[in-house]
């Protein structure tokens, strides 16, 4: 048996200078890493998932909407193209959630790997930031593959339409920085997202003017999209992918509830992050 | 020399069919999840109740509106009544395989709970038929619920409709025999996962929202095989009272299923804890 | 005397090709407290798996009260309480409900186990603790909440596997004071341990395991004077010069064992031996002597060390 050397000087290796100004960027990389042991599966749920609701809600329900609706169409267009921006906006939030959530409770509650990772030099801050980041290239590659399947569906008729990309994405990860700060609230998870999932993502997901207009709702339901980033997003998408009329003012106004979501989330996260490992 | 009461009990089942994997006390496992019941399974509970209605009034009415009526053998029935059986055949599948894929992985393998219960006189056959005991009452609670909510709306147009409580139940032991089955196989939750991706085409297709008539011949056919698509033809049978033979071949279907999941669980949990 | 409660003869365990339980015989009588020592993966948990009719045997004879345990599972399981090496107890439950719901498994009645609750809470030293979630529990209290809910049917063989490993010292007298109890009320002990001091305390007899085969069976006295010498002297020269040493010291007792950190020197008397070292002009960093214990017997019938 060999006694092992103590290495001295180990600070010297540890470059604390590069910590400091890139740490997040470490954990995000970790993070992306660990989403590379998945990736077929990402990429197969990626494809499959706007492939799978675009046949049977846009191609399957439209048949029977646009049978009824005659010529005028749905907002004056075919129901599939209707309804396309809309899933996608929801594919770009249930992506972000998905990689802010797990990665959060697993970091805190399952593994706690956060905690060794703050026993580094890395701040709770530069944690929060990189799961922010990596959530944010995930969806960045969810809604470019959903878009592309959008263009093979016929689904984009403007020359705008690659705008809705961004917005999408926005909508995104403006919503998944809120759950992010969330789920770095949560002791005991308990079942938490089972419940968030059918009491919040639900009905946002079904009644923010995804399947018809807002505005054909009962008026009393109606506040569920103001206060919903999917339908900000979907308004944005649908002027951006076919024209949808869309006053400057609202327009503004879509983006800036967006913009507000996004660094009010980003902010909470940095701060319950930081604040729950200094504990 | 004196016989304590539990060897009692288990020489009492000596000599009756299938003795070694069935002791005829499932009702034990039952009421170990009724006491293992937390404020949080109830809302769990309670949630896959409401995501029905949610989609019921979504797509019931918001659709409905732009959609009109449907027909369905020759009838034409308003949007809501025509995916309301869809959604409570959709509700049962969905919480019968949840208790019996996700519940059941994690006693399987994380909780050791199983390893404790088979030390006892217990059985595998008992332990199968406790929890879908408890799947099965999830499937009753469902099918109650949900009918109190859509039978006032004028949904249910037969008084058939009253037993799609029952075929819920029965749709709900089907999956959750075949469920617990699959689960007794599965390695890891990764693995598991390959069941959901399955169910979210099953449940896009099957005909909740729309007649299969829309697809090719060669298309219907393959969907009409796949035990959601047959449940919802039971339960919507019942409820537009559309009343033929074919509902007792869904039930048969079913049938089949628990004979098969009950079957091969009862040998893989043999399997599991023998080795 | 009554016929053994529990007989194996050959009883062989593959799994796959790997031979984990090799053509052991065994018999354990009424009352008797019974043990299988041996290191890990020694198959000391296989074989009690085995017993307790959860595992099925490759090949061999068992007989368990009489019956065939691949034939009469359930009743065979009906006779024992099982105490598993990890703890599996039911987390979605408190304390109480541990016991009622096991119990329950084997079918006894609301009201026997009204009463059994007690009494085997007072005898766990968990009555303060009937409402608490198990895992609020410390090891120990795991353990015996584990042996307790093990006691519900009224048992006459139990079964406990490794029964305090894990457990700090103050945790291990307890549990071991529990189990002199039950053996006093005529309960059969059948105990698995790596710990020589554990088998020398508990085991009326025991078998010392390796590899899947039996090496010794005995009393633990009988087998120290089988296998042993009285006294054991332990002497360090430091790491280096271990190994140098000890061939210097062939010779001068009945047996040696050179260890990595250690020399061990076997004599009837260790003080004596131990001058003559001195004499011969050696000067060892430290000396012990004590007397010898399952631990030398399983050194010397296996050439390694128990707990490694
Ligand atoms: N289910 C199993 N499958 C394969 N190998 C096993 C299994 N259970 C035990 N073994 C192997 O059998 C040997 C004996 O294990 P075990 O009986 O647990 O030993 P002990 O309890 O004495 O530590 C070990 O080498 C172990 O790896
Ligand atoms: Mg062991």
């Amino acid at each position: 048996m060999s006694t092992p050397h103590i290495r001295q000087g180990s600070l010297e290796i540890v470059d604390q200078e590069k910590i400091i100004s890139r740490g997040s960027l470490y954990v995000a990389q970790a993070r992306l890493t660990a989403m590379m042991k998945w990736i077929w599966m990402i990429l197969a749920i990626a494809v499959a998932n706007p492939v799978l609701y675009l046949l049977s809600i846009g191609v399957g329900v439209g048949a029977f909407i646009d049978k009824s609706a005659g010529a005028a169409g749905i907002d004056g267009v075919k129901y599939l193209t209707f309804l396309a921006p809309a899933l996608l906006a929801t594919a770009a939030i249930q992506g972000a959630i998905d990689e802010s959530v797990f990665p959060t409770l697993e970091g805190f509650n399952w593994w706690k790997n956060f905690l060794g990772m703050n026993a580094t030099p890395i701040s709770g801050n530069q944690i929060a930031t990189g799961v922010f980041l990596a959530s944010f290239v995930r969806v960045v590659g969810t809604v470019i593959i959903y878009w592309f399947v959008m263009l093979a569906f016929g689904a984009l008729e403007s020359s705008k339409a690659w705008l809705a990309i961004p917005t999408a994405v926005m909508a995104g990860v403006a919503f998944g920085s809120i759950t992010q700060a969330i789920a770095g609230l949560l002791k005991d998870e308990n079942m938490f997202f089972v419940i968030f999932n059918r009491f919040v993502m639900m009905p946002l997901f079904l009644f923010s003017g995804t399947f018809y207009p807002l505005s054909s709702m009962p008026i009393y339901l109606q506040w569920i999209g103001w206060i919903s980033p999917l339908w900000h997003a979907t308004e944005l998408g649908r002027y951006l992918t076919y024209g949808h009329a869309l006053t400057q003012t609202m327009a503004i106004t879509h983006m800036v509830f967006l913009l507000t979501l996004l660094v009010l989330g980003i902010f909470f996260s940095r701060r319950i992050f930081t604040q729950r490992l200094a504990k | 020399m004196i016989i304590s009461a539990a060897v009692a009990i288990a020489e009492a089942r000596r000599g009756r069919l299938g003795e070694r994997v069935y002791s005829g006390r499932s009702r034990a496992i039952f009421e170990r999840g009724y006491i293992a019941f937390k404020s949080s399974t109830w809302m769990v509970i309670l949630s896959g109740f409401v995501e029905p209605v949610l989609y019921l009034f979504a797509f019931g009415y918001g659709l409905g509106e732009l959609i009109g009526n449907i027909e369905s053998n020759g009838l034409s029935i308003p949007y809501a009544a025509y995916i309301a059986p869809a959604l409570l055949a959709t509700s049962a599948m969905n919480g019968a395989i949840y208790d019996s894929t996700m519940n059941i992985f994690f006693k399987l393998n994380h909780d050791r709970i199983y390893h404790g219960m088979l030390a006892t006189s217990l059985g595998p056959l008992d332990v199968a038929l406790g929890e879908i005991g408890l799947a099965l009452l999830r499937g009753f609670l469902y099918g109650v619920g949900f009918m109190a909510v859509v039978a006032p709306l004028g949904l249910i147009p037969s008084l058939w409709g009253i037993l799609a409580i029952p075929a819920a139940v029965l749709i709900a032991f089907g999956f959750a025999a075949v469920g617990m089955a699959l689960t007794t196989y599965m390695k890891s939750f990764q693995q598991l996962e390959i069941i959901n991706i399955f169910l979210l085409p099953m449940f896009l297709f099957s005909g909740s929202f729309y007649p299969l008539t829309v697809f090719p011949e060669w298309l219907q056919f393959i969907i009409k095989a796949l035990p959601l698509s047959q449940a919802i033809h039971l339960v919507r049978g019942l409820t537009l009272g559309q009343i033929n033979l074919g509902l007792l071949g869904h039930i048969s279907y079913f049938i089949v299923m628990i004979i098969v999941g009950l079957f091969f669980t009862t040998k893989r949990l043999n399997a599991l804890f023998m080795k | 005397m009554s016929s053994p409660l529990i007989t194996a003869r050959g009883l062989t365990k593959k799994f796959d090709e790997f031979v984990a339980v090799d053509e052991i015989d065994f018999d354990v009588a009424r009352g008797e407290s019974f043990g299988l020592l041996g290191p890990n993966g020694a198959g000391k948990s296989t074989t009690m798996r085995i017993i307790g009719a959860t595992s099925q045997r490759t090949s061999g004879n068992l007989t368990i009260l009489g019956m065939d345990p691949e034939k009469f599972g359930p009743q065979i399981r009906a006779h024992l309480g099982v105490v598993p090496q990890q703890d599996n107890l039911d987390m979605n439950l408190s304390v109480s409900e541990n016991l009622y719901i096991y119990g329950r498994y084997f079918g006894l009645s609301r009201k026997f186990l009204k009463a059994k609750i007690e009494e085997l809470l007072e005898f766990a030293q968990l009555e303060e603790k009937r409402n608490a979630k198990v895992e609020s529990l410390s090891g120990g209290m795991k353990r015996r909440l584990t042996i307790a809910r093990g006691l519900v049917s009224e048992p006459e063989i139990l079964m406990l596997d490794e029964p305090t490993t894990g457990l700090d010292p103050q945790a291990r007298h307890i549990l071991w004071d529990r189990l002199f109890r039950l053996k006093e009320q005529g309960v059969t002990l059948v105990i698995t341990t790596h710990f020589m001091d554990e088998a020398e305390q508990l085991c009326d007899r025991l078998v010392v395991m390796d590899k899947g085969k039996i090496m010794a069976e005995g009393s633990p006295a009988q087998l120290i004077k089988d296998y042993s010498t009285k006294e054991v002297l332990e002497i360090r020269f430091g790491s280096e010069r271990n190994s140098a040493m000890a061939d210097q010291l062939r010779g001068m007792c009945d047996r040696i064992e050179e260890l990595p950190d250690r020399i061990l020197l076997y004599s009837e008397d260790g003080e004596a031996l131990l001058e003559k070292i001195y004499s011969a002009g050696l000067h060892p960093k430290t000396s012990l002597v004590r007397r010898s214990s399952l631990e030398d017997v399983f050194l010397r019938l296996t050439g390694r060390t128990l707990v490694d």
